[in-house]
């Protein structure tokens, strides 16, 4: 092993953005071994994906030099690199519903005959040669999130690349399926592959790398070896400057049932079940956090309370803090506003749905507000002393109120649009992936303020995706599977495995 | 070896650009534009460029009389492009204007054909502008109540409308046609003027211009300033966040385009009242699709629409007056327009992307 030529090694690269302005990467240099699990590590917007995006030919390097197997190379598109042996597997997979795993694995290759046996032949050996779980014959619209995975992974090794690199391969696998992943990973490992994972989550570069080379906005900070290190170690180099790792849990005040929600039932608009019979209550003064893997129905659940979504059976009744009851099944938006129940959403998705990016924040917080006021004209001066309120308090960095909101970073976005619900006074609030897409710094900030509104007495309901934050932060959990309530959990007793095994069978009948 | 690097020059998207930065690459293109008229000019015909360049001029500035029609054209083409600016920010893309200025120009001459001496002039006037401005309306709401209630795409069905606008204004131009047999209308009422508008003074178009600036004011207000303005573009930038904020999404579709269609239809009410006095078929000219270029390269801003309607009229006027003046026919006079079009329409491309160069590795 030691002083073989490296498989892949980067100098000086360096990529910018935006004319020069957005510097994603500034002199990194590393090295990818085979027969070795490489973990990059970095927070959101540190330059990972970026580094490996020019790896696999979706970018051009503004400088340095790339050498694979101590060859120097210029790689100008994904087919470039695949030649090379180097293939990427996307954080979003990019394939044919219709088609089948082996359909879509040889979809664009030009040089082989059409032959699906002999390709499904081939995908099978494939999958016996790494253990992936895997029917080639199946159509990927059937397919789990996990499945589609190995369908990506498949097709490049079904290209011959001897160089992996995976975007964030767990973001959205049980623990479970993690550890399949993995158990896949180190048959690569030992066919002496090179294999990259790009992550932000620290057990698992534990778990699973021997090598760790860290990056902090744009930069090389350092490479260590995955045995000789540890998680305060990592996180410092990652952050820059040392972190507390817990999340504050106060305990709940005077906790009293603010929305009863019973037999919940939603279709989609293509009459898929998408909630099948939820009943459970959300309590004022706690934090009720919700798991389940993407798209079991967290969506819908929320946008059913806040009147988004056409329920099919069921009722979802508010209680108002001075013991009114009114049912909200079958009002708009518009009307739960309007009745004084103060409902506060923050939607999965930021900018596409809570906010307008090319408006300034004035104009943001008015979205909420912009009704008030007698007469046909919007009167612009409350809105704006809320955004310098909100700018103020929640540190909001922005050049100033006249910016347009997407020119912000994800964090600031983050807190422009919670900022927001909260100067409504909810009752409730309602919130989606609140830390998605944020740096370590800025996902504490949004915990402390759900923690604060806990305070308060406001009944917070927390859709979250990183298991290890909902089991600190949450009072209690709501396991969605499928669309079904897998279970009601106490966030200060369960544990990973319970939830993760909950997440993929209803009532958690795989537990270990 | 320094070969392999990376392409020579790739695309790079702006992330802002300062408004002076813009206009700078649209005057150059202006520019680029007339030079590439005369080089046409001159490679077609052997005229000399500089006399072209002296006719586009003159085209619009010679006379009063010119300077009068290039007013109307503006004021015309600037009230078609107000009419389209709020459905645009709405980022609904009605290309429908055409059709609205027609039904708007179908109801004002039957008005003035069908009750001219039967009522009191004045009421004829106010009929007038109520069937103008009604029949724009409703012309431009059918296909945003389609929009709102089956989500029918508005481009096509707007498009559409044009044609069956223009063939009922066909139709009643055979119905309606004086003298006999000519296939035409020609001025109606001429010697009693019924229901014509009237006039300020001895300026004929000053009625038209008058119109169009109190438009650009209003609208400026409307989109700024007002409850609905704020509502529309919230609604063009993300229709799912204008539903989750409780916004009624094909309330406001139907509602901006009965505004816009009755801002087309009294462009309409204007050419057949106050300064054609006819009907045909090419009344509208193109102008409904003129303006959404009008709309879009002010970024649907009413008071940036002054210039570039101005601009758009002007080229125009001049390529026409190339064409006349050295002889030649309409057909090359679209030459021209067309490619101070292209250039006009291209330079965008400048605007919102910039080419960047390899830099040599040091």
């Amino acid at each position: 092993m030691e002083n073989k030529v490296p498989a892949v090694r980067m100098r000086g690269i360096t990529k910018t953005f935006a004319a020069g302005k957005v510097v994603a990467n500034n002199h990194v240099s590393i090295d990818i071994n085979r027969g070795e699990i490489l973990s990059l590590l970095g927070e959101n917007g540190s330059g990972k994906t970026t580094l490996m995006n020019m790896l696999s030919g979706i970018y051009c390097p503004d400088s340095g030099q790339i050498e694979v197997d101590g060859r120097e190379v210029s790689i100008r598109s994904p087919k470039d690199a695949l030649n090379l042996g180097i293939g990427m597997i996307h954080q979003h997979y990019k394939l044919v519903d219709v088609m089948t795993a082996t359909q879509n694995i040889i979809l664009g290759l030009k040089e082989e005959k059409y032959d699906l046996k002999a390709a499904s032949a081939r995908v099978r050996e494939i999958c016996q040669r790494y253990g992936f779980d895997l029917n080639p014959d199946q159509k990927v619209y059937d397919m789990t999130v996990s499945q589609k995975q190995t369908v990506e992974i498949v097709k490049v090794l079904y290209r011959k690349a001897d160089i992996l690199i995976l975007d964030e391969p767990t973001a959205v696998l049980t623990p479970q399926e993690t550890e399949k992943l993995f158990v896949v990973l180190r048959n690569m490992k030992k066919d002496n592959k090179a294999v990259i994972i790009i992550t932000h989550k620290l057990n698992e570069v534990l778990e699973i790398s021997d090598r760790v080379d860290i990056l902090r906005a744009g930069e090389f900070v350092g490479s260590l070896k995955t045995s000789e290190t540890n998680a305060q170690e990592m996180t410092d180099m990652m952050v820059g400057h040392a972190v507390a790792l817990n999340i504050n849990r106060p305990e709940p005040k005077n906790p009293e049932p603010r929305i009863v929600i019973s037999g919940l039932t939603v279709r989609s608009e293509e009459g898929l079940l998408k909630l099948d019979d939820v009943s459970f209550t959300v309590n004022s003064g706690e934090i009720l956090g919700i798991a389940g893997i993407s798209n079991s129905g967290q969506k819908e659940l929320l946008e059913a309370i806040s009147g988004l979504q056409p329920v099919e059976k069921g009722d979802i009744t508010y209680i108002g803090p001075d013991g009114k009851k009114v049912s909200l099944i079958g009002k708009d938006p518009l009307d739960i506003q309007r009745m004084g129940v103060a409902l506060s959403f923050v939607p999965e998705d930021r900018l596409g749905m809570g906010l307008v990016g090319n408006m300034d924040m004035t104009d943001n917080m008015m979205l909420r507000s912009f009704r008030q006021g007698k007469g046909l004209f919007v009167n612009r001066t409350k809105p704006r002393a809320v955004a310098t309120r909100v700018r103020d308090t929640l540190e909001v960095v922005t050049p100033g109120l006249t910016t347009p909101v997407r020119r912000l970073s994800g964090g600031n976005v983050q807190k422009v649009l919670v900022g927001r619900e909260i100067e409504t006074a909810p009752s409730v609030l309602l919130t989606a992936y609140a830390v998605r897409g944020l740096d370590i710094n800025s996902s504490y900030a949004i915990y402390d303020l759900m923690n604060q509104q806990k305070e308060r007495g406001i009944a917070v309901v927390y859709v979250g995706e990183d298991l290890d934050v909902l089991l600190e932060l949450a009072d209690r959990i709501l396991v969605l599977c499928g669309g079904k309530v897998s279970g009601i959990l106490d966030g200060r007793t369960t544990n990973k495995y319970e939830v993760g095994s909950m997440m993929t069978t209803l009532g958690g009948g795989e537990a270990r | 070896m320094n070969k392999k690097r990376g392409p020579l020059a790739h695309i790079v998207k702006r992330s802002e650009i300062s408004w002076q930065a813009a206009w700078m690459i649209r005057i150059l293109a202006i520019a680029a534009s007339i030079a590439a008229c005369a080089l046409v000019t001159f490679l077609l015909t052997g005229d000399d460029p500089v006399s072209v360049f002296r006719t586009i001029w003159e085209g619009s500035f010679a006379s009063e009389r010119r300077l009068w029609v290039l007013l109307q054209n503006i004021s015309i083409l600037l009230i078609i492009s107000l009419a389209m600016a709020p459905a645009f920010r709405m980022r609904f893309w009605n290309i429908g204007g055409e059709g609205q200025v027609m039904m708007g120009v179908l109801a004002t001459a039957s008005c003035m054909i069908m009750l001219g001496g039967k009522i009191p002039n004045a009421l004829l006037i106010v009929i007038e502008i109520a069937a103008a401005v009604a029949a724009g309306a409703i012309w431009a709401a059918i296909p945003a109540f389609f929009k709102s209630k089956w989500n029918t795409n508005e481009t096509l069905f707007t498009l559409m409308m044009n044609y069956v606008a223009t063939q009922l204004v066909a139709y009643f131009i055979i119905i309606w046609e004086s003298p006999r047999g000519s296939g035409k209308i020609g001025i109606i009422n001429q010697s009693t003027q019924y229901g014509w508008l009237p006039q300020i003074g001895e300026y004929k178009y000053l009625l038209t211009v008058l119109v169009a600036v109190i438009l650009t004011v209003l609208l400026y207000i409307y989109m700024n300033k007002s409850k609905h303005g704020y509502e529309l573009a919230v609604v063009g930038e993300s229709e799912r966040t204008a539903r989750y904020i409780g916004i009624k999404v094909g309330r406001v579709f139907v509602r901006t385009m009965l505004l816009s269609g009755a801002i087309c239809g009294i462009a309409g009410l204007l050419m057949v009242g106050s300064t054609d006095h006819t009907m045909t078929t090419t009344l509208a000219g193109g102008r409904g699709f003129t303006a959404v270029m009008v709309a879009w390269m002010a970024k649907f801003n009413p008071v940036g629409m002054i210039f570039t309607s101005f601009l758009l009229a002007f080229l125009s006027k001049g390529a026409g007056e190339v064409a006349t003046n050295f002889g030649l026919n309409q057909s090359f006079s679209d030459i021209l327009s067309s490619i101070i079009i292209f250039f006009l329409i291209g330079c965008e491309f400048f605007i919102q992307y910039k080419i960047m160069f390899r830099k040599e590795a040091k």
